[in-house]
């Protein structure tokens, strides 16, 4: 069942057209990754479905992005609503500077005026960092900055702090590109975890990365959807030649 | 090979030499823009010290000719003066910093209100004091403590906003775009991630625009007037330290002067408190994320 569906989506900065008429079904409790050579579209992609692309000034989107069959670009819909339904962790990890490990993972839930007591909150705290597999190692420091953090632990935290928020899907923005091997084997090995309690939809620049950790696979080239499938059949036997040209490493 | 050697040697000495040499001017350079510093303030030291007493923070201007007094008034007045101004410029100096900085804001507009903060902080001080003056001097038909404040919140105001745009650009866009793809309110997100990640920095504006006009004594000549008594009251002149001290020292009396120089002292420790306040804010930098 498709968890978001991308209908005759385009997507503008100014004059400039980022993405050209997309359709794509995204399927519920899955991991779908995004591939394609820098520039082409993969970021402006998944911003599109939290409605995070309109932040940026001159930007603009034309069609449809229907979330459980409801468009979330139709006129009344508050995009505060929608990004608390579809979270996202971004290319940086980027923890709250002013706030502790415990304030980061709880500040979601804070700012959108949710009030807990305390009992709920620790709850909610411990819950969320053992779900982003981090909370053995901050356990007894949660009162410590966020950002006193390795790079990988601030990225595992970005992800406690987007799960808090208790989102449906999951959008994850080349969360490994400033991680070692090492973190981003363990962000990888999260991404099949959650994957049965979320819809997650993974950019990446590491095709190895998209083998392992993906169920679907859409290759972006230029704004164009050049193919979308299961990830097995994109890598063994692309329909497309630009596909596999690009998997092959005959470019990009 | 010999020469080699001899030439290369050459080469090394005219390279040291040069070196040194600009070494030597930057640290000339560097003693010549401390000088004055240290040269105003061991003058000041020198004359005002010896008017300083108890007396002089707690006592009241006395008649020529009569030993003694002080200068409390205006100690009391400068701190009233420059309290009211802070609160009078710092939450709309504040709100238009975070306006600039906001994005997706109309350029158009922002660019104004650049603009007329950057001009506004090149009038000269005495037009702000003349503004004021026909603004709220005249209508209240008295100079009052009300006028000189707003004729020094209105030469900080300026200041305060740059300083805010300043700082505010300094928070990751990043982290503005994480709060707002948490589902957090735009009002909230500006609000409660980024002034307070850039709550330093726009603390440190505010003080060291406060040290500006704590120094001012033109805008407060035709507004707060100065006064010889002690006085809070909002709608009667008020006394200042720098009023008093322009006052004391044009007078032809040898104690005025003394007592002028101690003004004069005072002040500047005042600002320097403010400003050692500055270094010890921003000597302790929050860590960036990485």
């Amino acid at each position: 069942m498709a968890k978001l569906s991308l209908v005759h989506l385009s997507a503008y900065f100014g004059r400039v057209k980022t993405l050209k008429d997309i359709n794509l079904d995204i399927p519920e409790y899955n991991v779908t990754a995004v591939i394609g050579p820098s520039g082409c579209g993969k970021t402006t992609l998944v911003r599109c479905l939290n409605r995070m692309h309109e932040v940026v000034r001159d930007a603009r989107v034309e069609g449809e992005v229907l979330l459980d069959g409801e468009n979330i670009y139709a006129p009344g819909v508050d995009p505060v609503q929608i990004r608390r339904r579809v979270g996202m962790v971004f290319q940086k990890p980027t923890p709250f500077p002013t706030m502790s490990i415990e304030e980061n993972v709880i500040a979601g839930l804070k700012l959108n005026g949710s009030v807990r007591n305390s009992a709920q909150r620790a709850e909610i705290v411990e819950r969320c960092l053992r779900l982003a597999a981090l909370w053995d190692e901050v356990k007894d420091n949660l009162g410590k900055p966020g950002t006193s953090l390795s790079g990988g632990q601030q990225q595992r935290l970005c992800i406690a702090r987007a799960l808090a928020v208790e989102p449906e899907v999951l959008l994850m923005d080349e969360p490994c590109s400033s991680l070692d091997p090492a973190s981003t084997a363990r962000i990888e090995e999260l991404v099949l975890e959650l994957k049965s309690q979320y819809t997650i939809v993974i950019v990446t620049h590491n095709m190895q990365q998209a083998a392992r950790a993906s169920d679907y696979t859409a290759f972006l080239l230029n704004g164009v959807l050049i193919e979308f499938g299961e990830t097995k059949q994109i890598f063994t036997n692309p329909k497309r030649q630009e596909t596999e040209d690009y998997i092959t490493g005959r470019f990009g | 090979m010999s020469s080699a050697v001899g030439q290369l040697s050459l080469r090394y000495w005219w390279r040291k030499f040069k070196s040194a040499t600009m070494m030597g001017a930057t640290v000339a350079a560097t003693l010549l823009t401390l000088v004055p510093l240290f040269w105003v303030l061991g003058y000041l030291l020198k004359q005002g010290l010896s008017g300083i007493d108890l007396a002089f923070f707690t006592s009241l201007p006395r008649p020529v000719g009569e030993k003694g007094g002080g200068m409390g008034n205006a100690v009391l007045g400068t701190l009233e003066l420059v309290t009211l101004a802070t609160v009078m410029a710092v939450p709309l100096g504040v709100s238009a910093g975070l306006y600039l900085t906001e994005p997706g804001r109309n350029g158009l507009m922002a660019n104004a209100v650049r603009f007329a903060a950057d001009v506004l902080m090149g009038v000269p001080s005495i037009v702000i004091g003349i503004f004021v003056y026909a603004l709220v001097v005249r209508p209240m038909k008295t100079f009052s403590a009300l006028a000189g404040a707003i004729a020094l919140a209105t030469m900080m105001a300026p200041l305060v906003v740059r300083t805010t745009e300043e700082a505010i650009k300094l928070v990751p866009l990043e982290l503005r775009e994480s709060a707002l793809a948490l589902g957090v309110p735009r009002w909230k997100t500006s609000l409660f991630i980024v002034v307070r990640t850039a709550a330093r920095g726009i603390a440190t504006g505010i003080l060291l625009a406060l040290a500006r006009i704590a120094g001012e004594t033109a805008p407060l000549l035709f507004t707060a007037f100065g006064n010889q008594f002690w006085s809070t009251s909002l709608t009667r002149p008020i006394a200042a330290l720098t009023v008093q001290v322009y006052t004391y020292a044009i007078s032809p009396f040898p104690e005025w002067h003394r007592q002028a120089w101690a003004g004069a002292l005072v002040l500047t420790g005042m600002v320097l408190i403010v400003e050692l306040s500055v270094h010890m804010l921003t000597g302790k930098k929050v860590r960036a994320p990485r």
